[in-house]
């Protein structure tokens, strides 16, 4: 009976043990890496830091695995990587920075992304790797504090197949002889409606890739295109950020969003139903000549299956609107990618992860998979002026950024009150693109909306 | 031994209360703690009273998805649960190739929600883009394509509960009504339905809970499109946590009120239904 006794009790401890274990293994979602554990016990008894990296960009999520192995390779520091799916950073962030072996590295998108994530964001002013960037001014800010620090450069504008261009200026009655003669929306709107015309001749189904709509396809509208005009209100009014818009120049946005939707590949009443992949496939086959996106959209494109769109051939146009002296204006350049370090990792994890960013944007190796696997246009003064990635649509950023003759638009989006205001805009962009809601109803709405949002996410 | 059974109670109890008590009784108290509570993440939340309930009712949101919700779910279980009881009828007459069917009906219930909303989509925006329009033009598409999604899906599951309860049905029933002379209309009406009351109440119970709690289906499908309005309960339970920074509490306070509403629900019409099941 003893025996028994003993046998029981010890199954019960067994099925106990298990259940622990297999909540610790599940609690660990997705990571690959399993030396990411040894690394943080390491990290606890003080000896040696670990990195633990929440990546944003899925595109480039091998890489930086990659670029883990091989550091730890050379240094023997852990770097645990784990990529968060597209459009799902703040959820994971959200679960990952609540568990104990949390991100000692993460980013967030700009002020809106501070203001939720303050209480875990470490002052980084006497870093290196502040110390490294071009322009300081670039960094989050809060007081005397800096806490994040952008990476990377993207820029976003009309993005074009010169091969279909070079075929309509060819043509007997085009608008304009070349794309240079092209610097404001009425030339734009002339050439853009000539070609539509022609379309049949210039072998396209639209001017334009489709303007999509499709659930959470909508952003290049409801973030990058509002960008122009909310630019333009602060630029007016001398403001970095406002409690209230009055959007005085919502025609122009108007101007380039309907000629968007009414010289697209697609009917403006179908638009809800594509996606960004459509657009970015369309342009890439040849479908149509031009697309609003940024320069991360090359790797997009030449993914495409039948991809017919020349690496030499595809350029970068900005986005006009119809603005005054808009024939300086230049693409719209910025980032929404800061990095942080978690100010409740340990002290061994922060110089860690701190460490592990400099090497990565300052050393040979580093340096040489950042420009050429990463493909980043990075702000930090480590890299010189031959090292910049061979991507075309980044060679184009640069070309835009060096151009002392045209002025950059920022990319003040990142002030927008939430992403449900967003969403809203885009709902009724969709609504307006359908015919089922008027212009004035979506600008009313919008200026509406604006000041419930910022009031909402201001508690 | 009986004596031992109850001396190992607890030992034997153990294992799965402490699986229930980690992973549902405390988060669960969590969720209701933090309902009250400002927090961008669990571990590192602030008190706030009520206010999260407060804030959960200063936009037309949360009303105005209990409105679809409710229609939703009015339409949906009623078709589900009619359709549902005439193939499960159909399929007890003893049809040629009844199991193949059965199993034919059965299979949608086994694709996952996200992949049968997104394969759903497609089919619908390809047969609204031969009328020019999209899912996303108007809410009533939304609308009627969630409740013929939701049938494909749940008919299957509530016709092998129908058909478990019409086969139980003792055959001297059927037989003594057969020989009183009553028509097949009047064994249905008089005999099979009042006996298989007992699915009846597990299959509304399912469809209720179901489509009250419908997420998935609804995010794939239309994402709550155009703007809210084909958003259901959960999903603005969702896009309240994760859209506007600093409201994850109201999107708990959302939730706890969701599972209160959901719970009355269930218990009223588990407690109406039985009441007409009949004793066997």
């Amino acid at each position: 009976m003893k025996m028994k006794k003993f046998l029981a009790m010890t199954m019960a401890m067994a099925m106990v043990a298990g259940l622990a274990t297999g909540c610790g293994s599940s609690s660990e979602g997705g990571s690959s890496e399993g030396g990411a554990t040894q690394g943080s016990e390491a990290a606890s008894s003080g000896e040696q830091g670990s990195v633990y990296y929440l990546n944003f960009k899925p595109e480039v999520a091998e890489v930086w695995e990659s670029i883990a192995k091989q550091y730890t390779e050379e240094t023997g520091v852990d770097v645990k990587i784990k990529t968060a799916a597209s459009g799902q950073y703040e959820q994971t962030l959200k679960s990952e920075i609540a568990k104990k072996d949390a991100p000692t590295l993460f980013q967030i998108n700009g002020p809106q992304g501070y203001a939720n994530w303050k209480d875990y964001t470490m002052d980084l002013k006497d870093t290196d790797l502040y110390s490294m960037l071009l322009d300081p001014e670039l960094a989050i800010t809060d007081g005397e504090g800096v806490y994040g620090i952008p990476y990377i450069e993207e820029g976003y504008g009309i993005i074009y197949n010169a091969e279909i261009m070079d075929k309509y200026f060819a043509m007997d009655g085009a608008k304009v002889k070349s794309v240079d003669e092209i610097n404001n929306f009425d030339t734009l709107k002339a050439v853009v409606e000539d070609m539509t015309a022609k379309k049949a001749d210039l072998g396209i189904d639209g001017v334009f890739s489709s303007t999509s709509f499709a659930p959470g396809e909508d952003w290049r509208w409801q973030t990058h295109l509002l960008n122009l005009p909310i630019h333009y209100e602060y630029e007016a009014k001398g403001v970095t950020d406002e409690a209230e818009i009055t959007f005085d120049y919502n025609e122009n946005f108007k101007n380039i969003f309907d000629l968007y939707i009414n010289n697209s590949v697609t009917e403006p009443a179908m638009v809800g139903s594509k996606s960004v992949d459509d657009s970015m496939a369309e342009f890439a086959l040849g479908k149509s000549a031009m697309v609003q996106n940024g320069n991360w959209a090359w790797g997009q494109i030449s993914a495409v299956e039948g991809n017919t769109v020349k690496e030499d051939k595809i350029k970068f146009m900005p986005i006009y609107t119809g603005m005054e002296g808009e024939e300086t204006q230049g693409i719209c350049i910025g980032t929404e990618n800061y990095l942080c370090v978690n100010t409740e990792a340990s002290d061994a994890d922060k110089q860690a992860s701190l460490d592990f960013m400099k090497w990565v944007f300052s050393s040979d190796e580093g340096k040489d998979i950042v420009t050429n696997q990463l493909g980043f246009i990075t702000p930090f003064n480590t890299f010189s002026e031959e090292e910049s990635p061979s991507d075309p649509l980044a060679k184009e950023v640069i070309r835009y950024m060096g151009d002392s003759k045209l002025t950059s638009v920022s990319w003040d989006f990142q002030t927008f009150p939430s992403q449900t205001f967003k969403d809203n805009l885009g709902a009724a962009l969709l609504q307006y693109s359908t015919g089922s809601e008027d212009w004035t109803q979506v600008v009313e709405d919008t200026i509406a909306d604006w000041k419930v949002e910022k009031e909402a996410t201001a508690e | 031994m009986q004596k031992a059974y109850k001396k190992y109670f607890w030992l034997f109890v153990l294992p799965t209360l402490a699986a229930f008590t980690l992973f549902f009784i405390i988060p669960f108290i969590m969720g209701i703690v933090l309902s009250f509570c400002k927090f961008t993440t669990v571990t590192n939340a602030t008190w706030v009273g009520i206010r999260n309930y407060q804030r959960a009712f200063s936009n037309r949101d949360f009303i105005d998805s209990l409105l679809f919700t409710a229609k939703f779910t009015i339409v949906s279980v009623i078709t589900v649960n009619v359709f549902a009881f005439i193939l499960a009828y159909a399929l007890t007459r003893g049809i040629k190739g009844t199991n193949l069917f059965r199993t034919v009906f059965f299979m949608p219930n086994l694709i996952g929600g996200i992949v049968l909303g997104y394969i759903w989509q497609l089919l619908i925006n390809g047969v609204l883009a031969r009328f020019g329009v999209t899912i996303t033009t108007d809410a009533k598409y939304g609308f009627w394509g969630l409740v013929i999604l939701m049938n494909w899906q749940l008919i299957g599951y509530m016709m092998i509960i129908y058909i478990a309860g019409i086969q139980n049905i003792p055959t001297e029933l059927v037989e003594a009504a057969k020989i009183d002379g009553a028509t097949r209309l009047q064994t249905l009406f008089k005999v099979t339905i009042p006996m298989v009351m007992p699915s009846v109440t597990i299959c509304l119970f399912l469809t209720l809970t179901n489509s009250f709690k419908l997420f998935d289906q609804n995010l794939a499908l239309t994402a709550g499109g155009p703007g809210k309005q084909t958003a259901m309960m959960a999903l603005d339970i969702y896009t309240t946590f994760y859209n506007r920074n600093g409201w994850e509490g109201v999107g708990q306070a959302k939730a706890v009120m969701f599972f209160i509403l959901v719970g009355i629900l269930a218990l009223s019409q588990l407690y109406f239904t039985r009441s007409k099941e009949v004793e066997n």
